[in-house]
């Protein structure tokens, strides 16, 4: 889906909104969306592209989304964190493309009435995002080598255990 | 015979050389477009940890497919 710079969904009720981004993603402009007199928390968690993995030196790397699943499966996603912690508002962006050591690859931000909905929405969506949304990650290391995390590299060992991590 | 539309994605997509590809097939559910495909293609991954769809939803393995679905084959997930 590189190449498509923008892909979101809007639900109606509550504010719930997940989006495929090929730019970097305004972490900042995404928390003051969620700004709610109502909200007496806000809990937000980004994932950075990490230098190593496995002993293996990363360099960068190269996000593939299938967006319209990734839209219609998020909007499950966030939807069943809403039933299961009912927030007021619930923001998500996943990046494609290519990345480099530092930046943030997905940003998920809750605002809720008290704190605990906040921490534990954001802690299940991202856990949720991570199992089911058809995003595949390629590393790229410092050796030139690369590889798709969970497949190739996975061959001979428990490939549950790692797409547990 | 039935003529599937396949798409592949990530290193589905590498394994097979293309993003698409056009195939007639016995084929009755998604999983035997899955080992169709994986013949094809010399791929070894098992489908235990990847996911179908089927005209543009999420399907399971044992999900009927018929004359003229595009079938989608991801790989192992790796959002985040």
């Amino acid at each position: 889906m590189m190449g498509t710079p923008y892909c979101c969904s809007r639900r109606s009720r509550v504010v719930e909104l997940i989006e495929v981004s090929a730019t970097p993603i305004d972490t900042a402009a995404l928390k003051r969306s969620l700004a709610n007199p109502a909200a007496g928390g806000f809990c937000e968690f980004e994932g950075w592209v990490r230098n190593e993995n496995e002993g293996h030196e990363v360099e960068r790397l190269e996000y593939e989304a299938y967006a319209p699943l990734v839209i219609v499966e998020g909007e499950k996603v966030l939807a069943e964190a809403q039933e299961r912690f009912p927030f007021l508002a619930a923001r998500c962006v996943h990046r494609v493309g290519l990345l480099e050591i530092g930046e943030c690859a997905v940003w998920i931000g809750v605002a809720s009435k008290h704190r605990d909905e906040a921490f534990k929405a954001c802690r299940f969506i991202i856990d949720e995002i991570k199992l089911r949304l058809p995003i595949w990650k390629k590393e790229h290391y410092a050796n030139g080598d690369s590889g798709w995390v969970n497949c190739e590299r996975c061959a001979g060992r428990g490939i549950a255990d790692k797409i547990a991590d | 015979m039935k003529h599937i539309t396949v798409r592949y994605f990530a290193v589905f997509r590498e394994h097979a050389g293309t993003g698409e590809e056009a195939l007639e097939l016995e084929a009755n559910t998604a999983l035997d477009v899955f080992e169709a495909t994986r013949s094809r293609h010399g791929s070894q991954e098992p489908n235990g940890h990847c996911k179908v769809a089927i005209n543009d939803q999420m399907a399971n393995w044992d999900s009927p497919v018929n004359d003229g679905d595009t079938v989608l084959l991801f790989p192992p997930v790796a959002g985040g």
